[in-house]
């Protein structure tokens, strides 16, 4: 008897014990005498069940999770004589929480092999590129910018807009450059990209290399993401192996190489123009803009930087066509969000859907509220830099504009979810504390109206002449998000804020009415 | 089943450091690249390469030394011989990471950023290692560690004193 298994290599799956229930699986296997094959894949983004296991069958893939090294033995049993067992969740794809998501991007994470080219391929891999080369520069800039896709790192800037400017840019050098500092607390969607379906990136970020007339692409991924350094690493290798990346990519004229360059620790360095900073090899300062990096980026040369999920929305796009894509979303929102579910909930991991879905939704039906079981009461949308909405919002749907309507940001798509032991003096406080840690120190605002905050905002926590610090709070929020340079001070007065709105609450001390004497 | 991993490093030596610095030095932008990979061999930076990393791209010392300082990874001094991170970021505290980095405190005896007398541990704030869908997460010498509760935590700590 053989059996192909395939098991999750994805870190999130990894930290809850994935690599130990793959090797359980295939020393149990040896000693029964079975014959398996573990495929290590990606995740499919369902992170309450991982350690994730899967078998083949001939309708398709059987989930059970999440296995533990001790349900090993039972677990091949059941394999063994096709009977039930406790953790089978049955055909993988029928699970409704997947079932009902809109996968463009992340279609074939975790059911390829991340590390085999042939395996993308053989899942629709690289249609995209063949198409764009037949297409040349033009029709493909018409393409992306009929698909509607915006930034997906946050700032919802058009795509096709971006590149267009960079194609029309002259220049003996231009340079793609792809943000994979996902920093935010909340997200992982680029890692599990970069982790589970390597290929897809470089296939976009090539993409952008034949548009704009690029040669030379740099992927700069934060250290915190070493299993993804890995991931790209060996994906560029097979790329280069396979004729998709050098010179003559594909069989064509063109030329793209791609380089993985690794941060070291610095939350500011996912703000473009301080990473191109830090890509140039000095202190991650941001630069005033203009010049954009359109023009003057990458060693003061035209630069495409888009973040990770855009470069991988574009495959789809030049596979499929702009107005598949663009059928989903709404209003200028258009595609599909991998939104990021995390926190304090039951059925946290990675949702990718059409825009449009509610708050509420999001965090009630397709998260199931929290882990801990009690009551949502604030969810921080969009990383440190996004407002903390209340319950009350929930109809809020998820577009950029919507959002924005709403003093808030949808940013790279993390949700995460406190339940109601939350103090919101502590996340408000929390919000200026990271400004000040990771602040790069070019403007005032950032540098020292973030440290003010915090010591102002713990006074209100001390109770000290709550009100004027409260107003004063305000004061300086406004300072920062008008005066500073980038989005690290212009938005951390966004959680401030909306903690301060819609938790007022939490920082006017209950009134203190006299005691009787006992 | 999980091997106890010990991080090894060499002594710092010039002549080693000055191989590694020309291994790199040709690429573009190369200063963190050069730092990342002289950490990686010695466990930090020492501060008698930041001359050399200067000569070697014909910089300043002042801009190498900023460089150096800007980045949160970059060591001064070895850490201690284990590094037990725990992520402090939004997520990892909704999900009831405060009283596990409180818990790790005390257990250690040292606060967030420090390293234990013995030296055998360096407890360090991380901020985001990508795992907030089974929050609260840590990290121990390049292992990840998910959902951790308490036992996990003291576990871990356990593990990081041998």
């Amino acid at each position: 008897m053989s059996m192909r298994l395939f098991v999750s290599r994805d870190a999130g799956a990894v930290a809850v014990g994935a690599d130990e229930v793959a090797l359980a699986l295939e020393q149990a296997a040896a000693k029964r005498g079975v014959t398996v094959e573990i495929v290590r894949t990606g995740s499919r983004g369902m992170y309450w069940l991982e350690p994730l296991v899967e078998v083949a069958t001939p309708q398709g893939r059987i989930a059970f999770g999440p296995v533990t090294e001790a349900d090993v033995p039972s677990l091949l049993d059941a394999l063994a004589s096709n009977t039930s067992h406790l953790l089978r969740l049955g055909a993988t794809e029928e699970i409704p929480w997947l079932k009902r998501q809109t996968r463009l991007t992340f279609a074939r994470c975790g059911v390829i092999d991340p590390r085999s080219l042939d395996d993308y391929r053989a899942h629709g891999g690289y249609k995209g590129l063949e198409r764009a080369l037949s297409l040349g520069s033009d029709a493909i800039l018409a393409e992306v910018t009929a698909s509607g896709l915006r930034g997906r790192g946050g700032a919802g800037f058009p795509t096709g807009i971006k590149w267009k400017t960079v194609a029309q840019a002259k220049a003996d050098r231009k340079f793609i450059v792809c943000n994979a500092d996902e920093g935010d607390s909340g997200t992982f969607a680029d890692r599990m990209i970069m982790e589970g379906d390597p290929f897809l990136v470089i296939e976009g970020m090539t993409t952008a290399g034949i548009t704009v007339g690029a040669t030379k692409g740099y992927i700069y991924i934060r250290s915190e993401y070493p299993h993804a350094v890995e991931a790209m690493n060996a994906a560029i290798k097979a790329a280069k192996r396979g004729g998709y990346l050098g010179d003559k990519i594909g069989g064509s004229t063109y030329s793209f190489d791609l380089e993985v360059r690794v941060g070291a620790g610095a939350y500011v360095c996912g703000e473009e123009t301080s990473l191109l900073e830090s890509l140039e090899g000095r202190r991650g300062l941001v630069r005033a803009k203009p010049p954009l990096p359109a023009h003057h980026g990458l060693f003061g040369k035209p630069t495409v930087i888009n973040n990770v999920l855009s470069f991988a929305a574009i495959p789809f796009i030049l596979a499929e066509g702009a107005k598949a894509y663009a059928d989903f979303g709404m209003g200028r929102s258009r595609g599909t969000m991998p939104i990021q579910l995390a926190g304090n909930i039951r059925h946290g991991g990675l949702f990718e859907t059409a825009f449009g879905v509610t708050l509420g939704e999001l965090v009630d039906d397709v998260g199931g509220g929290t882990f801990t079981g009690r009551p949502v009461r604030a969810v921080q949308v969009g990383g440190p830099l996004g407002a903390y909405f209340p319950r009350a919002l929930f109809d809020t749907p998820f577009d950029y504009e919507a959002f924005a309507a709403r003093d808030g940001l949808i940013g790279h798509g993390g949700i995460v979810v406190f339940d109601d032991s939350v103090d919101m003096r502590n996340q408000a406080r929390f919000a200026m504390e990271f400004c000040a840690i990771e602040s790069c120190g070019k403007c005032t605002p950032c540098r020292i109206g973030s440290t003010r905050g915090v010591e102002t905002i713990e006074k209100i926590i001390r109770g000290e002449r709550v009100s004027e610090n409260l107003a004063l709070v305000e004061d300086l929020c406004n300072t920062m998000k008008f005066g500073s340079l980038c989005a690290l001070g212009g938005f951390t007065p966004y959680p401030v804020l909306s903690a301060l709105k819609h938790f007022r609450e939490d920082f006017i001390p209950a009134p203190t009415t006299l005691q009787a004497a006992e | 089943m999980t091997a106890v991993y010990e991080p090894s490093y060499e002594p710092w030596d010039e002549k080693r450091g000055a191989e590694i610095i020309a291994e790199n030095a040709k690429q573009e932008g190369a200063t963190l690249v050069i730092l990342h990979a002289l950490q990686e061999a010695f466990g930090y930076v020492p501060e008698a390469a930041i001359p050399m990393v200067a000569q070697a791209l014909n910089l300043s010392r002042a801009e190498v030394h900023g460089v150096f300082t800007f980045y949160h990874d970059f060591r001064h001094k070895p850490a201690g011989r284990h590094v037990l991170k725990l992520c402090r970021a939004e997520a990892c505290q909704a999900a009831g990471g405060d009283a596990l980095a409180a818990r790790a405190e005390a257990k250690l005896g040292v606060p967030l950023g420090n390293t234990t007398a013995d030296d055998r541990v360096t407890l360090e704030p991380i901020y985001c290692l990508g795992l907030c869908a089974t929050a609260p997460s840590a990290m121990l010498d390049g292992r990840l560690i998910g959902r951790l509760d308490e036992k996990r935590l003291d576990a871990l700590v356990a593990e990081a004193q041998r």
